[in-house]
């Protein structure tokens, strides 16, 4: 065992196991369980298809229904879609900017475990039937206290609490690895797409998700201590949580489709075999998609009655939001036209789905985006159809063609093609007639969220289309899952590179050790692996005895300082669930916002609070600016 | 086989003050977070303001004396938490540990001060939306004094043990950030609390 080995290893054990900081051990984690939640939540949507096949079926009931409705969307956006796109980042971006863990390593095992407890606590509550059962954007008065008694949605405003907690962490971390502690010569010019993809994502976060913590809180407190935010009769306002909601819940949509963007950046070139068209265009795309979503809340409120004019505004801004998108798939449709020997590999191919369901689904947003259309088919069906199109489409296509394509970086080994396409195709096809005829059903009048329909309404013979589907779907899903699973134990073996691919995360072994990099690269360009000679320099001098990384200039990453990161602890799981005690805590005991705050703020402390030999090891490397400043 | 010289870092320091720490990016990633919690905060009080027929509804405005005493607090607080700042980028050990003492000193009188805020608004959260929205803005900004002072004494105490490293004094610089944003945050909650049912009312 070399000494960077020895400095970087985890302790053996179960102990070691629950303390470590490796972001790529905690990112597993992360995007395991992220999986494991779609998979429930998946099987809540496949029991209400279902229930739907066949008029007046009584499978489920209508109180069943309402939980059903309003976990599977809770839990696909707040537990999988924008934690599923994080945990990809907290592996990659370490790897792809060349350094050898996150910016705040214990904080981020803090933030997977809140996540975790969060996720659990909600299907918990689930299967004891307190579930929530308002729908994933829980409208006031509906969610409220007069007609939401019990404590179903006190724990969806908790669930809020915590995943948004956790996604906000997994923010700050982007932003300062990629910031920070990028190679040298990695200028922001030359970061990769996917790193401007999630820099932008992990802002829009910052920006959208307090509104919705504090919406939910203002929501709490109202169910548990009357508050009156939203109670009319005392001042408050109902479409106050609209507002609020949504001013977080559009950037959401864009939280999640982002990454996506970035994902698709990164593969596509790789299968064209030729540089990306367009860097500059892409990233100003990027950028441009970030601040514009914000200005799209109202149209999910175009049907409360508000003024004239904003209604055109927010009806122009939906429309806008097209032109950086549209930009995006020109730059990428000129990069495989213009590509040698095109390889149509998995991960293409859900690439090549995306275009496909996502431009019909952007279709139907920009229809859905003027306000005269979308008072008729507000809350129908076509809306449903619209959001899978462009969420599926626009977020979990690109997302299984980047499981296939990293997937040997972080195991070692490569996916079966052949069960990739069965996969591909049985997901393309089953996601279309599961979903293309709800844009019938809507326009038919068929509102959403019905537990049933009558015989005779003539929805009968497209919602048993629609439910074949998505048992296609389910399906398609076994057979990712068989893939991953006989993958694991006895796939292929991969090399370091078995793309030919040009990130830095491909010039490490597959799968990488725990200190990432033997050493640390000098980075010449976008592709530094395509470059004739690389690396042309590496680092030297970083000292191998303790967890040391470089630290950059944000803008040309210069070399600055030397940062020692800190060693595994056990304390950021204690602080998680003494974080967890207390927001459990407050649904049965206001209170306990006080006392939960006592084990919280101890095990923090312990956290904070330097041990002996982390003091010993930091003296004995400790070089101060100040007599650098002087030249000593 | 290197074409190019290797890239010698070992002469680098071992951390950095201001924005070329890690440190400074959580920061400020912290701050931009709740900064953007109080600024949706402040827009809901002036939704509901805007909704209401007579504000504050139903209350005479919050008593001025506390909360202008303790805005006078928070702005003096500046001073002795940005000599602390600057005594951590010069590593001098004996006045970051004075100038804590001070801040500690300013925040304790604050916390009570605080307490005379919560018992003159002549609101309840519960007596209408009003009250809940002048209950939020205040809690808010006590729990963030409260975080933010509680760090403040553990980086303290620290400072007074035998287990200060060099990093720490970027620790006591970045505190002093934060304690520079809830000082900043709250005169927008001071001028909407109290100013705003006086003067618009």
């Amino acid at each position: 065992m070399t000494s960077l080995e020895r400095s970087w290893a985890d302790p053996p054990g179960f102990l070691g196991w629950l303390s470590t900081v490796d972001h790529k051990r905690v990112a597993r984690r992360y995007i395991f369980t992220t999986l494991v939640f779609f998979a429930l939540a998946g099987l809540m949507a496949a029991t209400m298809r279902v229930q739907l096949a066949r008029a007046d079926n009584d499978l489920v009931g209508p109180d069943l229904y309402n939980q059903l409705f309003s976990m599977h969307g809770s839990a696909m956006m707040f537990l999988f879609a924008v934690p599923v796109m994080e945990a990809v980042a907290l592996y990659l971006i370490p790897l792809m900017v060349g350094t050898r863990n996150v910016a705040f390593p214990r904080l981020n095992a803090y933030g997977y475990w809140i996540f975790l407890f969060g996720g659990v606590m909600a299907f918990t509550v689930f299967f004891l039937d307190i579930g929530p059962e308002a729908g994933w954007f829980s409208y006031v008065p509906l969610a409220g206290p007069a007609y939401s008694p019990g404590k179903r949605q006190d724990f969806w405003a908790q669930l809020v609490t915590f995943t948004e907690l956790a996604a906000l962490i997994g923010a700050i971390q982007i932003i300062a690895t990629a910031f920070k502690l990028r190679a040298p010569g990695m200028t922001l010019a030359r970061m990769p797409l996917f790193v401007w993809a999630m820099v932008a994502t992990a802002f829009m976060i910052m920006f959208a998700m307090p509104s919705v913590m504090l919406a939910s809180s203002f929501l709490i407190t109202d169910r548990l201590v009357s508050t009156q935010f939203y109670n009319p009769a005392e001042g408050g306002d109902v479409l106050l949580w609209q507002h609020l909601f949504w001013f977080f819940g559009h950037p959401e949509v864009y939280i999640i489709f982002v990454p996506a963007l970035g994902m698709i950046s990164e593969i596509l070139p790789v299968f064209a075999r030729r540089r990306v068209v367009g860097y500059v265009a892409l990233v100003i795309a990027l950028v441009t998609i970030s601040f514009l979503s914000f200005g799209l809340w109202v149209h999910h409120m175009f049907t409360t009655g508000l003024p004239p004019l904003g209604m055109s505004f927010f009806t122009a801004a939906s429309i806008m939001i097209a032109l950086p998108t549209g930009l995006q798939i020109f730059c990428w449709i000129a990069t495989l036209a213009t590509g040698t020997r095109v390889r149509f590999s998995t991960p293409l191919l859900f690439v090549i789905g995306f275009f496909f369901i996502f431009v019909i689904g952007g279709l139907t947003g920009v229809m859905l985006g003027a306000h005269t259309l979308d008072q008729q088919l507000h809350d129908s069906y076509f809306v449903v159809a619209h959001l899978h199109y462009v969420l599926i489409g626009g977020a979990v296509f690109p997302l299984f063609g980047a499981f296939y394509f990293w997937f040997p970086k972080l195991t070692g080994r490569l996916l079966s093609e052949r069960a990739g396409r069965w996969n591909f195709w049985l997901f393309f096809v089953g996601f279309n007639v599961a979903f293309f005829p709800m844009h019938f059903l809507g326009l038919d009048g068929m509102p959403r969220r019905v537990y049933t329909y009558p015989e005779g309404s003539g929805w009968e013979a497209l919602n048993l289309l629609s439910t074949a589907g998505a048992l296609v779907i389910a399906i398609s899903m076994l057979v990712f899952a068989a893939n991953v699973i006989v993958t694991w134990r006895r796939g292929a073996r991969a090399p370091e590179n078995p793309w030919k691919a040009s990130g830095l995360e491909w010039w490490t072994r597959s799968p990488p050790p725990a200190h990432n990099f033997e050493r640390i690269p000098v980075v010449d360009s976008r592709t530094p692996l395509w470059d004739a000679q690389f690396p042309g320099a590496t680092v030297q001098g970083l000292p191998d005895d303790v967890r040391s990384v470089l630290v950059t200039h944000v803008h040309d990453a210069t070399p600055d300082h030397i940062n020692i990161m800190p060693s595994p602890s056990i304390w950021p799981l204690l602080a998680a669930i003494a974080t967890t005690l207390l927001f459990i805590g407050t649904v049965f005991n206001p209170w306990a916002l006080v006392w939960g705050s006592i084990p919280v703020a101890m095990t923090l402390i312990g956290w904070f609070w330097p041990k002996a030999d982390e003091v010993k090891s930091l003296r004995e490397h400790d070089r101060s600016p100040n007599d650098f400043k002087a030249g000593a | 086989m290197s074409a190019r010289p290797d890239l010698d870092v070992s002469r680098l320091p071992t951390y950095a003050f201001g924005h070329r720490s890690l440190m400074f990016w959580g920061t400020m990633g912290m701050i931009v977070i709740e900064a953007t919690m109080f600024a949706i905060a402040l827009v809901t009080y002036y939704y509901l303001r805007g909704r209401a027929l007579h504000w504050p509804m139903s209350a005479p405005p919050p008593d001025l004396l506390y909360g202008t005493i303790n805005t006078v607090i928070l702005i003096l607080s500046g001073l002795p938490n940005h000599l602390a700042a600057k005594a951590a980028e010069q590593e001098n050990l004996a006045r970051v540990r004075l100038w804590l003492l001070v801040c500690l000193a300013a925040g304790a009188a604050f916390h009570v001060v605080r307490v005379y805020e919560f018992l003159t608004l002549n609101t309840h959260w519960s007596a209408n939306a009003y009250g809940s929205i002048v209950y939020a803005l205040l809690v808010l900004h006590t729990v963030h004094m409260l975080t933010d002072y509680l760090d403040t004494i553990v980086i303290t105490a620290l400072m007074f043990s035998s287990r200060v490293t060099g990093r720490r004094y970027v620790d006591v610089n970045e505190n002093a950030d934060y304690w520079w944003f809830v000082i900043i945050a709250w005169i927008p909650i001071y001028f909407t609390v109290y100013l705003v049912p006086r003067w618009f009312p």
